[in-house]
């Protein structure tokens, strides 16, 4: 076992746990550098999207992981991005000012939907994010004069002082966004904001005795979460380069909020390998319509049973039925994540021949008291 | 000057008068205790000085201010914190981080100096880990530093909560029944505690308790409150061997 030696309350404070974890990303972002000389064209827009991804994940992660709060509505705000991004490149605003500009905008958005979370918990909170998400579909089918309405709107390619980023550009730009994302989302937790949202999301009647102001730290969340999503937009909507209103559906918010519950609902990692997973299920269910049926066929030698497997796994629903199936088998057997798991490998290996399986079993207590709210 | 007053405070619940004009002051550098049997009102007290309910009639002073107009987050920023009954802490944290959001009110960073941990933010935060750390040393808890709240034994968490209201470098202690739930030996630590955080640490304490051993052990003077009406007050042989609280305790 490695073990860290202090020599001040600095030490703790730092960007990363240990020197091991410096090394360890640094490899990464290395890699990622790296990857548009290693793999085609397809693997990298897989990558553009994990990256996309990642970054609404861990919006979701500092507002539900850490905040507390639900909201099933995030892919309006990632609309939001994308339609203040389709709109400023058509006028020529260069990208260094809407990038921002989208996040700050969104931000602000997300700090209005965080005045009703004041007052609302838990479900009824996630219905009115839900609630906000429809309006923002509706407004984007309707204001035809800056949406083009369910037509869509094409997306000028980034481009940066006139020259465009291509493909790759728009790769390191994500990557610039992302690894943004993540120091912010660190700061936010090492700091006393972090704090106050972890002390709103255990017990708001204790951290309101603290002194934490609940409704400036609630919406301040929202904020957050919400300006994080906007610079997702506006990269999602360059990658795509064509936007319209059932592109940010409902369907869209769940696979967000998936991420957070497939990777663990509180950690950045989890954030990330949700992503990986959730961008991972599309071709994986491509591959295993068109191989199964086939394997069927081949295993009891009926052609009959082929058509069968085929047509039933081409029956429209079937990718959400999948998807209810994942989310239940993680909440059921593995409600930390995968980040949970990966915590759990490492534990196994670092105590090797003592790891008890009890270590992460979760405690259940029943003395929360509700009054207060 | 007033140091700490309630005047004629109540508070009701539809019909229910939880508590019905309750008047008392407190000295500075004082231990109060507050009796009573189930249901007299003591928690709702504590709640209505730490303006979590809202008082229907009365008002409560604390150095010559009338706090009852201010918020729940604002009394940890007047210097009066306090401990729950049922323990509050917040569970998926470790002890260090609990013991931080108590030194909430001490921070005053702005969001955008967090987002971006600007060295403001890095000197502060060594600032509330040293009082943090003098808090743990005080309190023994240096080898649950890092340990999540979820994994803890029900004392160690009573001990915690009075740690996290030591963060807040409170002048005025509530404590919501201390010792409940904590065996023989551990009571009797936390009634020197008490008495040290009291003497050493010259802080006045409220204290709602049953356990009446350590009541007279610790405390200066004693209420005993009954349907939310002041029974008695006194010390502590005083306010056990009056008439209306034994009749109460026992039934008359």
């Amino acid at each position: 076992m490695a073990f860290k030696i202090r020599t001040g309350y600095e030490g703790d404070l730092g960007l990363f746990k240990t020197p091991q974890s410096i090394a360890s990303y640094a490899a990464l972002l290395l890699i990622l550098c790296a990857a548009p000389f290693l793999v085609g064209s397809y693997f990298l827009s897989q990558i553009v999207f994990v990256l996309i991804y990642t970054i609404v994940g861990i919006g979701l992660v500092l507002l539900s992981g850490y905040a507390g709060q639900t909201s099933i509505g995030h892919a309006a705000f990632l609309a939001i991005g994308a339609y203040i991004a389709a709109n400023a490149a058509k006028f020529g605003v260069p990208i260094y000012i809407y990038l921002p500009a989208a996040g700050l905008l969104t931000g602000l958005v997300g700090w209005l939907v965080g005045l009703p979370a004041l007052r609302l918990h838990g479900i009824y909170l996630a219905i009115a994010t839900f609630a906000f998400a429809l309006i923002v579909e509706e407004i984007l089918a309707r204001w035809e004069t800056v949406t083009h309405g369910n037509e869509g709107l094409m997306v000028k390619p980034a481009a940066l002082f006139g020259k465009p980023l291509g493909e790759w550009g728009l790769y390191y730009l994500c990557i610039l966004v992302t690894v943004f994302v993540v120091v912010i989302a660190v700061n936010v937790i090492r700091s006393p904001t972090g704090r106050a949202f972890l002390a709103l999301r255990d017990s708001e009647t204790a951290a309101r005795s603290m002194g934490v102001d609940s409704a400036r730290y609630k919406t301040f969340a929202f904020a957050l979460s919400a300006g994080m999503t906007g610079l997702a937009g506006v990269l999602y909507a360059h990658k795509l380069s064509f936007i319209s209103p059932e592109m940010f559906t409902l369907a869209l918010s769940i696979e967000f909020v998936m991420i957070i519950i497939i990777g663990g609902i509180a950690s950045l990692r989890g954030a990330a390998l949700g992503a990986v997973f959730m961008i991972m299920v599309d071709p994986l269910l491509v591959l295993v319509k068109d191989k199964l049926p086939v394997a069927i066929g081949a295993l009891t030698g009926s052609a009959a049973a082929q058509d069968k497997a085929s047509v039933l796994l081409a029956t429209p629903g079937v990718k959400s039925l999948i998807f209810g199936l994942i989310i239940i088998f993680f909440i059921i057997y593995e409600p930390m994540g995968l980040d949970g798991r990966w915590m759990k490998m490492k534990t196994w290996f670092r105590q090797f021949p003592f790891y008890r399986p009890a270590t992460f079993r979760r405690q259940k207590m029943y003395l929360k008291s509700e009054r207060g709210r | 000057m007033t140091y700490f007053a309630l005047d004629n405070v109540s508070i009701q619940f539809g019909g229910l008068k939880a508590v019905d004009g309750v008047s008392f002051d407190v000295a500075k550098g004082e231990i109060f205790t507050i009796i009573g049997p189930n249901g007299a009102g003591k928690t709702t007290l504590f709640n209505l000085i730490s303006r979590l309910y809202n008082v229907t009639g009365g008002k409560i002073v604390f150095k010559d201010e009338e706090i009852t107009q201010l918020n729940a987050q604002q009394i940890a920023g007047r210097g009066i914190a306090r401990t729950f009954q049922n323990i509050e802490l917040f569970d998926n944290a470790s002890v260090l981080q609990n013991l931080l959001v108590g030194r909430h009110r001490h921070s005053t960073t702005k969001f955008w100096e967090d987002l971006f941990f600007l060295p403001k933010v890095q000197r502060e935060e060594v600032a509330h880990r040293q009082a943090v750390e003098e808090v743990m040393d005080f309190l023994r808890l240096q080898r649950y530093r890092d340990t999540l709240i979820a994994g803890l034994p029900y004392g160690v968490r009573k001990v915690v909560e009075v740690g996290r209201a030591l963060s807040i470098g409170p002048e005025v202690l509530l404590l919501d029944e201390p010792s409940s739930g904590l065996n023989v030996e551990e009571t009797s630590r936390m009634a020197e505690w008490i008495l040290e955080i009291n003497r050493r640490l010259g802080i006045t304490i409220l204290m709602v308790e049953h356990d009446m051993s350590l009541v007279s052990r610790v405390s200066d003077r004693v209420l005993a409150l009954n349907y939310g009406r002041i029974m008695a007050t006194g010390t502590a042989q005083e306010v056990q061997s009056h008439p209306d609280v034994v009749a109460a305790y026992l039934g008359a």
